[in-house]
Order: structure tokens, then sequence, then C-alpha cells
């Protein structure tokens, strides 16, 4: 397919391995990248991007998307959720599994790639069950669902509680070049909590998780990592011990990674004081020791990656009891200008933890994560001072679940290249 | 007062007011006719999503002695089972007129949300582990009545603290009037935390029997052993309970309160509530006239 020449003209380029963004322009033709540099000619009929003031990296790539099709459209379509995540500057996104019926068959992981290609806004990548129905009992045709591309498995929303089912998921998967993503929440120490177990959930009256749910099962994940040698992924870590469990980990070479939400970076169980169902999330808002500990661990490259576990839902669901509302927040709108307000990060491992480091746990690195030449055009343009207010009702989301409303961030998203077609341009959607 | 939601949102001397408004319709609930008009024309909704008679009929006693029109909203009757969100079941309770909604919840918070969703004032009855404010109210109004005061005095809490709005209401009331206040509990049983709690905490009761004004005991319920809170309620109340035995060596004036339902034999020994200095029915009758205040406060009174 031939598409019409663009140039990026006027920003600071994040090239591949820079610490900081250079002042150059960028031409892409026929989909790729064909010349960073200080200026570029367009070709006739070409169309120019303004960049100035700007980063130009690499198109944002999210780990941990819930687009709630099949089976819950009222909250959001592949197509919307697309749509939110190309005007938050994604180019590619990872559908988690629990849908209904759950992504674990290689029939319905065809329905969303195919419903994704149709939409077109930005790849629509599938992270497939480890067990059928995401029950946890027996294991879901992994070679098959990896045969159409699947590289991701996980029961995303519950963990694999059953210890010898979760070993064999790691063996059986251990020839199949994918890497199997936990959730990591016991069943039994967290059941019933609906917040952070501590002093907040203590005054509230609220059940809360302790934090052992989480770090008991990156703790065994870990075990169990060692023993097989199939990479594991950490989801949405978000307390200390499980961050300081990661790091250990790594130093001693296991095939680990891990993400962190931006929730996790950025709330705390303090959000609950009038609860409020928008802060229910799990794993649950944690306490400021903690949030400190998931920002050094991204600092430091514990955490390899921000995932948003962008998870809609209606109004009338949120409107409900503590107890009865479902955990789940938006994130893809938010993601980015979160990172550069909140972290005190420089804005190439800013993007390293948006882009690069989600593409290669993704392994779709050789089509997303970098902008330079003879690479494919997937690129985010933003301006990292200029600012803008959340409003729930103008996100492109089919829900406004976001615990951000009225937070004025920084770090405005100008335009999104995918594969080429320029589908955000000063801000707003092309397609 | 708009609503009264919860005893955080209330300092000592508003606690202090609503004690002293107690005495007025204490009075009007011992005449021969114990009604009077202030609330005429005016409609409470007891929003009732979980079970409770006692304070159910508590909260309706009282609008009916001070006149206002009473509608008893029950889920197991209502379209809450069909469904319905907590909040159009409020957006529609709302549109047939109404002045104070009376509610009780599962969960922690309930009443907070809805009073979010409404123009009308809203009371808690009751949510979930967190809140109940007028059992706080008349549990100080009853130790007010036979001490005088709860400035100095020294009040322990019995039992499953973790679980109980009435250990949060009370812990937050008798502190800000002036009490303090031990916590008698096994770990299990207490909260994950006591951070910012102003509280002493003992993990057997032989340890401030002699030593407090007031025993408050709570509900020990069956079904705490299914969940490892404690091994058997024989071992709960060889440890925690104010057995018959216990209670005989208590201080002829100390206080034994209960927010009831009692399980005699379990935390309270089956003689103990027949003690002169057992408060029980007395915090029941208090219990009408509190809310008979509370309600006239919040309808009446400035709703800034």
């Amino acid at each position: 397919m031939t598409t019409p020449a663009l140039a990026i003209r006027g920003g600071s380029v994040l090239t591949d391995g820079s610490l900081e963004p250079v002042r150059a322009d960028v031409l892409v033709v026929d989909g790729r990248i064909v010349a960073v540099g200080g200026s570029v000619e367009v070709p006739l009929g070409g169309e120019v991007l303004d960049a100035t003031g700007c980063v130009v990296g690499p198109g944002l790539v999210d780990l941990h998307t819930h687009l709630r099709e099949p089976g819950n459209e009222a909250a959001e379509t592949i197509e919307t959720g697309s749509r939110a995540a190309m005007l938050g500057g994604y180019t590619a996104v990872v559908a988690m599994p629990n849908t209904t019926p759950a992504i674990d068959s290689a029939a319905v992981v065809e329905q969303v790639l195919r419903l994704g290609r149709s939409a077109g806004l930005c790849e629509v990548l599938v992270a497939g069950a480890i067990t059928v129905g995401r029950a946890g009992e027996r294991l879901a045709p992994m070679a098959e669902m990896a045969e159409l591309g699947v590289r991701i498995f996980t029961d995303d929303g519950a963990g694999v509680q059953n210890n010898r089912l979760m070993r064999r998921a790691l063996e059986y998967a251990s020839s199949l070049g994918v890497t199997l993503a936990q959730h990591c929440e016991d069943a039994a120490l967290a059941e019933g909590g609906v917040m952070h177990e501590g002093a907040w959930s203590a005054r509230l009256g609220l059940p809360g998780q302790p934090s052992e749910a989480e770090e008991l099962m990156v703790a065994r994940d870990i075990a169990l990592c060692r023993r097989t040698g199939t990479p594991v992924h950490f989801l949405h870590m978000s307390t200390a011990g499980s961050v300081e469990l990661i790091r250990r980990a790594k130093a001693d070479g296991l095939p680990i990674t891990a993400e962190a939400a931006p929730h996790h970076f950025t709330l705390t169980d303090a959000c609950l004081a009038r609860y409020d169902t928008v802060f229910k999330v799990h794993p649950p808002l944690r306490a400021d020791a903690d949030v400190a500990a998931v920002k050094a661990g991204l600092a430091d490259g514990t955490i390899d990656a921000i995932a948003t576990d962008h998870a809609p839902h209606t109004p009338e669901t949120k409107e409900q009891s503590m107890l009865d509302a479902p955990p789940g927040m938006l994130g893809l709108q938010t993601a980015l200008s979160l990172a550069i307000t909140e972290l005190d990060l420089p804005i190439a491992r800013v993007f390293s933890l948006l882009s690069g480091g989600p593409a290669r746990i993704a392994k779709v690195d050789d089509r997303h994560g970098h902008v330079s030449v003879g690479r494919a055009a997937n690129i985010c343009v933003v301006d990292p001072s200029a600012t803008w207010t959340v409003d729930p009702a103008a996100l492109a989301s089919k829900a406004r679940n976001t615990p951000y409303a009225g937070r004025t961030l920084h770090g405005v998203v100008r335009h999104t290249v995918f594969n080429g077609l320029a589908t955000v341009v000063d801000s707003t959607a092309r397609r | 007062m708009k609503h009264l939601l919860s005893i955080e949102d209330l300092s000592a001397d508003e606690l202090e007011h609503m004690l002293t408004l107690t005495d007025r319709f204490v009075e009007v609930s011992q005449r021969k006719v114990p009604r009077i008009p202030a609330l005429q024309g005016k409609t409470v909704v007891s929003l009732f999503y979980e079970d409770s008679t006692r304070t159910r009929l508590s909260f309706e006693t009282a609008a009916k002695r001070l006149s206002a029109d009473v509608m008893t909203f029950s889920v197991s009757t209502s379209s809450a089972n069909k469904g319905e969100s907590i909040r159009d079941t409020v957006e529609t309770i709302e549109a047939m007129g109404i002045d104070a909604m009376v509610v009780r919840h599962k969960a922690a918070g309930v009443p907070l949300q809805i009073a979010g969703w409404t123009q009308a004032s809203v009371v808690n009855g009751g949510d979930g582990w967190h809140q109940h404010p007028t059992q706080a109210l008349l549990d100080c109004y009853t130790i007010r009545t036979r001490l005088g005061s709860l400035q100095g005095r020294s009040i322990a809490i019995v039992g499953d603290i973790k679980h109980s709005r009435v250990a949060r209401s009370n812990v937050q009331a008798f502190t800000a009037l002036g009490a303090e206040v031990t916590l008698v509990a096994p770990a299990t049983l207490l909260p994950p935390s006591l951070d910012g709690w102003p509280v002493k905490v003992e993990h057997e009761i032989e340890a401030v029997l002699g030593r407090v004004d007031v025993i408050y005991l709570l509900r020990m319920q069956m079904e705490r052993t299914t969940e490892a809170l404690v091994p058997s309620l024989r071992e709960y109340t060889s440890i925690y309970g104010l057995t018959d035995e216990r209670s005989a060596r208590l201080r002829e004036d100390v206080l034994v309160m209960h927010p009831g339902p009692m399980n005699r034999g379990v935390e309270i020994g089956p003689s103990v509530p027949d003690r002169p200095n057992t408060v029980i029915t007395q915090q029941v009758a208090n219990g009408v006239a509190v809310r008979m205040a509370v309600l006239f406060e919040l309808l009446t009174g400035d709703r800034s």
C-alpha cells in the first residue's frame, strides 16, 4: 500500500540509543522512516506535521489494555479503545484476555486481531489466556494461539492460583518462544479486599488486600522461573516488596520483566477517603512508601515498562458500593502525561518505559519502539511542556472512569503516526 | 448540620450539643402522649439495604414521635434486587419528595456516596465496618446520664473491633469527649493498623477488669470461627468473655454496655444483663431520643 509522504518538522528526535532528543526532521515514505536529519525535503504532495517545541519519539506500546470486546461493548470496543490509544500516543496495544468469552482459543484470537485490523487505528496485539476460561484449571491451547502470533499469555484479572498448574504452564510454554505474564494476587489472602490493607482501610472500615497477597505470588513465580527458564513478566507491580524481589531476581540473571501502571506511581490509598469507586482498582492503590519504591524501580530499570491497565467500566457499574463496584480505571490517554508530570526522569527514559521496553517484551520491537531510518514509521510527537486538563467527557474511551478528572498535566500528544499514516494531527483524531 | 455520616465529622462541641439536645427528647418520650409536631410535613425514608429491625424501628419511632411521615424502603421488596444501581434508587426515592434518608448498607461508604447524589439529608444508619454514628451518640448519652461525663473515664471496648462499625464510631466519640479507650481483642479481631487511633490495646479481659469505668462488649459472631479468626467460641469466652464470675469481681458502679443483639454465654455471662449497672435496655431507650435529636437537628437546624 502506498501512503503519502510525511515530514515531521521542527522537533527534537529521540533516535535509537540517544540519551537526549536531537533537533531533526523526520521523513516518512511508504510507511517507513527514510530520513532523519537537520532538514528534509518534502516530496510533492507530501504532508508536513509541525513539531516545533516537541519531542519526536517512537509510538507508545501498551502491554496491558482491556478493550472489553468481545462481551462488554457497553464499556469499550476495540475501535473506541484503539482511538483512545492513538490519542494517547500509542501505536500498539496488547489486548488482555479477560473478555467474554475469554481469549483462550485460536478462534477468539483471530476475531480480536481482525477487529483490530479493521479499526486500523493502532496495532492490536493479543494476550492469550494461560488456562481455559481463565478458570485456572486446564491449560489453554497456547501453541495454537502462539501460531497466530500471540507472544504473551496471562489469566490477567486473576493470578494462576495452583502452584503445580503454573509450573506446568511455564514448562509447556518453554518451547514456544513466549512469555507468561502474571497478575499477582493470592486469592485466599486477597479475598474480599477492595483496597490496600493498611491504616486507611482500617479507618474506612473496608476490607483490605495485604501487600503479601501480591508478593507471595511474585516470589513463587520467580522460583518457578528459576526452575523452568521460561520468561515471566510481572503485571502492574504495586508494592515495595515486589519491586525488591524483582530487583534481586534480575540481579540473578533470570529472564524476568515487570511493568507498573501510572496509578501506582501517582496515587495512594488515601484517595479512597471519600469512597469514590473510580479509585477502586486491582492491585489496589498502595501507601506512600510503595509509590516511592515503584518510582525507584522505574528509575533504576527494575521495572521495564509503564503499562496502563486501561480498564473501562460504564458509569452505572461504577455507581455502586465499594464492595460491589468493579475494579479498574482508564489509562490510555493519560499515561504519557503522567509519566512526564510525575516521574523525575529524562524524556528518553520516559519513552523507553512507554515504548522501547514494552515493545521488546511484546516482541514487536521490529516495528515499534524506534525512530530510525529503515524502521516502520510508528511515531509519537509530544509537547512535554504544554499542559492540558483531564476532562472525562472529552476522552475517546466509551467509559469515563478516569481518576484524574480535573488534573492539569504536562505533556500534550500533538501527532501520532501509525504505519506511516498520521492518525492524530494537532491532538485531533484524523480517522 | 446537613448530614450525619460519621462521628469524625463532629467536633467535641457538636457532640455535646447533640447530647444536650437529646435531653429534651427524652423528656418528650416520657410523656403520656410522646409526640410533638416538630417535623410535621416532613418525610423520612428508611433505606435499608441490610436487615436491621431494631435500628429501623428505632429511627421510625423517632420520626413518628416528631410527627414526620415515614416511608420504609426494604431491599427484599425493592428493585435493588432487580439490579437497579444505588444512584438510580436514590434518585427515584428523591423524586417522591423527601427530606431525609436513613441509610443502612453492608458496604462502608454508601451513605457518603448517597449524600453526593441527593438533596435530602442523609443519616448513616450503619455502613459496613465503618460507622454507626447514632449508636455512638446513644452510647455517649447513656454513659453521661450514669456517670455525669465521659471526661477522664476509662472505657474498654471488648471483642470484634475489626468488623465493628460500633467500635469505630465509639472510639472516636468516646475519645473526643475526653475518655481513655482500651481495645481488648486478639490480633485477628483488631483492624490491620491502629495508626492514628488514640487507644491502648490489651489481649485479655482480665487486664482491664480492675481499672475501667465502662466495659463495652461487642457481639461475637459464630462465623468468626469458620474464618479462622478465633479457634472456638469457647476459647473466646475464656479469654474475652465477661462471664458471671468476672462480672462478680467488678466494682459495683462499673457500667456494662452492649449494642445488641447479645449472645448470652459467649461475650456476656448469662446473668450479667441483669446486674444493676448493666445498662443495655437504657441504651435502647435512649436510642429513640438520640435519633429524634438527630432528625430534629438535620431537618430544622442550620443546614449550611
